[in-house]
């Protein structure tokens, strides 16, 4: 592509992240820029403000070293756009869409906005596909289906990176046709060894030509990552919506994501919102997650993972607190448990999966697994709060249902949530059965006569 | 038509340039694709404007033009059913998957309509002068604003589309004006009525913890609150199948797309309990999600409320459904951050909270222009950052609302949903409507409901006392208050939206749950003042059935609540004869 002009001089001045340029072209909001400086080397930026006489442009890079007369600025009057086309998977490309893997350029047969378009609400198609994830904590109490968009909230640390890989490389349909499926995984700000080794089991296990990596590594200009989630949204989008795959993308870690918005934002001189973040991370997160779903009438589905470790544990930092309000649930990884030894370290109270009930039950799952995942939940809260009560009195003076409330508490960590290797939701739901077993009747009231009849062989009164 | 030229442009904000006369809040159609945007402050040679949709590729020197009119919205027959955006412009399949900007399609629809008052007739404003029949009866109303006049031509009935005229109306003077089925109203202004009318009976919700604890007048107000994943949404969807509004207005504001389309999804396939028609039939949606334009987001809770108005002038009572209110205030600060206005508490405007007020003033009940009575009552969604209640928005709505749910993050955690807190929530309308429920033939319905409240209260007390000295050590009165604490939670106040047999619930069905847990608790303390350990009371087979009676009697079953009645007090009368017995 040709920009369509080039300025040889014309910065009148630099101030942060933005140049002051005077107008002598004809050129329209959000027009694609490049910014190079006197040894040659490019900057990404967009124009940002116009009126009569000037235009500002906003540098999505650094502006170290940019000067006011050695500066050139190449223009085109288009927005940001990504050539997307056959053969983008089993590639690797930078912040940007550009191939750092030394094969050849992707051969562009569509070029689509970077900041994608709305999803019309009236075309959208309820996500019901139940994913069977091989992970009790998912599957059986926090189900994830095809289009949904399912953070997990993890701290440093944590094993996310290696909950994500199992999703990734254990999730399949339980009855329909698979269909193609593709991967992209998006690196904000993350090490080059997450990289790798997202590579390394992506390639053991043969998924590797399914794959799109879109890296932006810790040492890469934080301003980029702005733009790394918006280059591979829109190859996911190209995948899903125009090659028909069901596209799960992994996106980590949205706090280095967060971290970089708040710098640009900070470098605008803008008014900070809650913990200096910009008022606006609100939409613009979700201007990312919203992106995920499924289209009546199109044969693929976005699928989103992101990760992120919350500052300090805190899920009610404006990270975690602003993803929980626009993504449809959240995965709740816990550092007690983690310590505890217990893998996945899910905290299965604070999870939640907003589209459970859609893709669950009858026609879907199993006719009994809401009910069964109901109770479930409701023994464990009920657990927690004794918990907290034989902390105060000990154990011993606990009357003797709470003491089986305490007892069931540590086998649905120790037995459910805790595995080693995949488990079908049929083995996931049978543990559940058996740990209800150690529970009086009376207590179960979430379940039907029948449904403790069937399962528990218990009397009702 | 007045014409102005862009001078300066970023984001959805403009200032441009003329000679011309605008008027503030003006709409006005901006660049090559006439993108929709509204005049928002005024200089003597120029205007800054706000835009609906995404400005990219706009340049100094597009073209501005006036519309001549405040910024507003077709209200007509055509919306009653439908999808539209926050600037009530139908969301078509047709349009495709994707949302472009700029002008939209939207179908020439056409409707049957009968005429009601035959030419020489005197009408004023406000007055019905035809119906047309779907998707539900609608009236045709003389627009509010208009002169009276007199009929000189009225049409046949027969096939209309919004804008042919249906009517000429000759005024004083000799000039004369034309009717038609759509009329535009501006949306920052509220519509008239004749008077303000006290609230007077309860806005039906189909939820037991709702009609019961903490009920809503039909014209009332009320705030719903609450962390994400408390059941903010799942509750509002929950009133707008089931409560028992004629009309009810959804408008998803900054909030996600698939909530929009599990709507659509599911009101067309349901019907209404009371005229078994489908619930879609009754209802509009307005969506805005959380990725669609920000500016649009400030104006579609407008939008909402004048479409809501606009239905209740036809005599019809309307629910309002705003989720989330918070990221309206948010789109609010974010054009006011723009505009560089000064900042006050978390960044949001200074008017934040008047503006507030009066969204919530809007609702009310009426007496109409015509006479006839009409209602707009309004439940906003509140988001508050970090769940915490304290912060501006939650803060400033709470003195403008009636009635106060607020969800909890630990009922929400347990699955124990709807997750209101009975405790921190709160209702105006209690007495206002006490005596809708003794018409109703529950003459108890206050005292009960008082009951209640302070069983449920004596239920923290007692819980923390208990872990101090243990339950066991409580004396055996206090132990059963703990056990009926537990009954009120699990057979009225837990009702899950996702059961086909108990997301809905009539008031004679709660009346009949609650008359017969309130038998319950009666016996209970009659029989642990006699002696018997409430342990033996937990026993009862029948509590299990009380735990669960929703879900087990549903609407078609509530003759067999009343044979409940026997149950219990044989239970109870064996449980004494034990007694009798044992030593
Ligand atoms: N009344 C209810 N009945 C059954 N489930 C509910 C109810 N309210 C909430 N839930 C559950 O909680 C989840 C989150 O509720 P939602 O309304 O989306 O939360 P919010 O809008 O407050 O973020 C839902 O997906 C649903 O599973
Ligand atoms: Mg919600």
């Amino acid at each position: 592509m040709r920009p369509e002009l080039t300025l040889e001089h014309g910065v009148q001045r630099i101030e942060g992240p933005l140049l002051f340029l005077e107008r002598t072209v004809e050129i329209g909001l959000n027009a694609r820029v490049e910014v190079i400086d006197r040894d040659g080397r490019a900057r990404i930026g967009r124009v940002a403000a116009l009126d009569e006489r000037t235009f500002t442009i906003e540098v999505l890079e650094s502006t170290l070293g940019l000067g006011v007369r050695d500066t050139q600025v190449r223009i085109w009057n288009e927005p940001m756009l990504f050539g997307v086309g056959p053969g983008m998977l089993g590639r690797t490309y930078d912040s940007i869409g550009q191939p750092t893997d030394g094969g050849a350029p992707v051969p562009a047969v569509r070029r689509m906005r970077i900041d994608g378009l709305a999803i019309n609400p009236a075309v959208r198609a309820l996500p019901r596909d139940f994913i069977e994830t091989g992970v009790s904590a998912i599957d059986l109490m926090n189900s994830l289906v095809r289009g949904q968009k399912l953070p997990l909230f993890s701290g440093a640390g944590l094993p996310h990176d290696r909950l994500a890989t199992d999703i990734v490389l254990q999730a399949r349909l339980r009855h329909q046709a698979q269909g193609s499926f593709a991967v992209v995984f998006v690196g904000m700000g993350v090490s080059h060894d997450t990289a790798e080794s997202f590579r390394d089991a992506m390639a053991s296990s043969g998924a590797l030509e399914h794959t799109a990596m879109f890296l932006n590594l810790a040492d890469e200009p934080s301003t980029q990552r702005l733009l790394t989630p918006r280059y591979a949204l829109t190859a996911a989008e190209y995948l899903a919506f125009v090659e028909g795959r069901h596209v799960l993308v992994v996106m980590t870690d949205m706090t280095n994501y967060c971290e970089a918005l708040r710098e640009v934002s900070a470098g605008h001189g803008e008014l900070p919102s809650r913990k200096g973040y910009p008022g606006y991370m609100y939409s613009d997160l979700a201007s990312l997650y919203e992106r995920a779903g499924c289209i009546a009438d199109l044969p693929g589905t976005l699928t989103q993972l992101p990760i992120l470790s919350m500052p300090a544990d805190d899920i009610s930092h404006p990270i975690a607190d602003l993803t929980g309000y626009i993504t449809e649930g959240q995965i709740v990884l816990d550092r007690e448990l983690d310590r505890r030894g217990i893998y996945p370290p899910v905290r299965v109270l604070p999870s939640l999966s907003r589209l459970m009930n859609a893709g669950t039950g009858e026609g879907f799952t199993h006719a009994d697994h809401p009910a069964l995942a109901n109770q479930l939940f409701a023994c464990y809260a009920r657990a927690a709060h004794v918990r907290v009560l034989a902390s105060v009195m000990g154990e011993e003076s606990l009357p003797e249902v709470d003491r089986r409330f305490l007892a069931f508490g540590r086998e649905f960590e120790q037995r459910l949530v805790h595995q080693e290797g995949r488990r079908s939701l049929e083995e996931s739901m049978a543990i559940g059965w058996q740990l209800l077993r150690g529970l009086p009747v009376a207590e179960l009231t979430r379940l039907t006569r029948r449904q403790i009849e069937q399962y528990l062989g218990g009397e009702v009164p | 038509m007045s014409e102005a030229r862009i001078r300066w442009i970023s984001g959805p904000v403009l200032r441009a340039g003329t000679q011309d006369v605008f008027h503030v809040h003006e709409a006005v159609a901006v660049g090559p694709s006439a993108l929709l945007g509204e005049v928002i402050k005024l200089g003597p040679d120029d205007f800054v404007a706000q835009i609906y949709e995404d400005t990219t590729g706009l340049k100094p020197g597009d073209r501005v033009v006036g519309t001549g009119q405040a910024l507003s919205v077709p209200l007509g027959p055509g919306i009653l059913g439908t999808i539209c955006d926050g600037l009530l412009r139908p969301l078509l399949a047709a349009d495709g998957p994707f949302i472009r900007p700029g002008v939209r399609t939207g179908g020439a629809r056409r409707f049957g309509f009968e005429p009601m008052v035959p030419a020489g007739t005197r009408v004023q404003s406000g007055q019905a002068i035809g119906r047309v029949a779907s998707p539900r009866p609608q009236l045709c109303l003389v627009p509010p604003g208009t002169a009276p006049g007199v009929v000189r031509w009225m049409a046949p009935a027969g096939e209309f589309s919004g804008t042919e005229p249906i009517c000429r109306l000759e005024h004083e003077g000799g000039a004369s004006s034309e009717i038609a089925l759509t009329h535009s109203w501006p949306v920052r202004e509220s519509r008239p009525v004749r008077a303000r009318l006290a609230i007077a009976g309860p806005m039906i919700t189909g939820q037991r913890i709702l009609d019961t604890l903490f009920p809503i007048g039909r014209g009332s107000r009320a705030a719903l609150p609450g962390g994400f994943g408390t059941g903010k949404t799942v509750l509002q969807e929950a009133l707008a199948k089931w409560s028992d509004a004629d009309i009810i207005v959804y408008v998803g504001c900054g909030e996600r797309g698939n909530e929009m389309s599990e709507v659509l999804d599911e009101l067309p396939k349901l019907q209404d309990p009371r005229s078994g028609r489908p619930l879609m039939e009754r209802t509009v949606i307005i969506a805005n999600t959380s990725n669609m334009p920000v500016a649009a987001r400030e104006a579609s809770i407008y939008t909402a409320i004048t479409v809501a108005e606009y239905f209740r002038d036809q005599g019809l009572h309307v629910a309002l459904m705003a989720d989330s209110t918070s990221r309206w205030a948010e789109a609010l600060r974010e054009v006011s951050g723009r505009l560089g206005e000064l900042p006050g508490e978390a960044g949001y405007p200074a008017y934040l909270s008047s503006r507030l007020a009066q969204f919530y003033e809007r609702a009310g009940r009426v007496r109409t222009l015509a006479g006839s009575e009409g209602s707009v009552t309004i439940i906003g969604a509140i988001s508050p950052p970090a769940g915490d209640f304290t912060e501006p928005v939650t803060m400033h709505t709470r003195r403008c609302v009636r009635t106060f749910w607020a969800l909890d993050r630990g009922r929400a955690q347990a699955r124990f949903y709807p997750a209101i807190h009975p405790l921190q929530s709160y209702s105006g309308d209690v007495d206002a409507l006490a005596r809708w429920w003794q018409a109703q033939g529950n003459p108890d319905w206050s005292a009960q409901r008082k009951r209640l409240l302070e069983l449920l209260e004596a239920q923290v007390r007692l819980e923390r006392m208990a872990r101090i000295v243990g339950k066991d050590a409580l004396p055996p009165a206090q132990q059963l208050t703990l056990l009926c604490a537990d009954l009120v939670n699990d057979a009225i106040l837990r009702q899950s939206s996702f059961s086909e047999t108990d997301r809905y619930c009539s008031p004679q069905r709660q009346t009949e749950i609650l008359s017969l847990v309130i038998r319950f608790i009666d016996l209970a303390q009659g029989a642990v003042e006699a002696g018997v350990h409430p342990d033996r009371i937990g026993e009862l087979p029948l509590r299990r059935t009380l735990q669960r009676i929703g879900e087990e009697f549903g609407e078609t079953r509530i003759a067999q609540i009343r044979a409940l009645w026997k149950q219990l007090d044989s239970e109870f009368s064996s449980l004494s004869r034990e007694r009798v017995d044992a030593p």
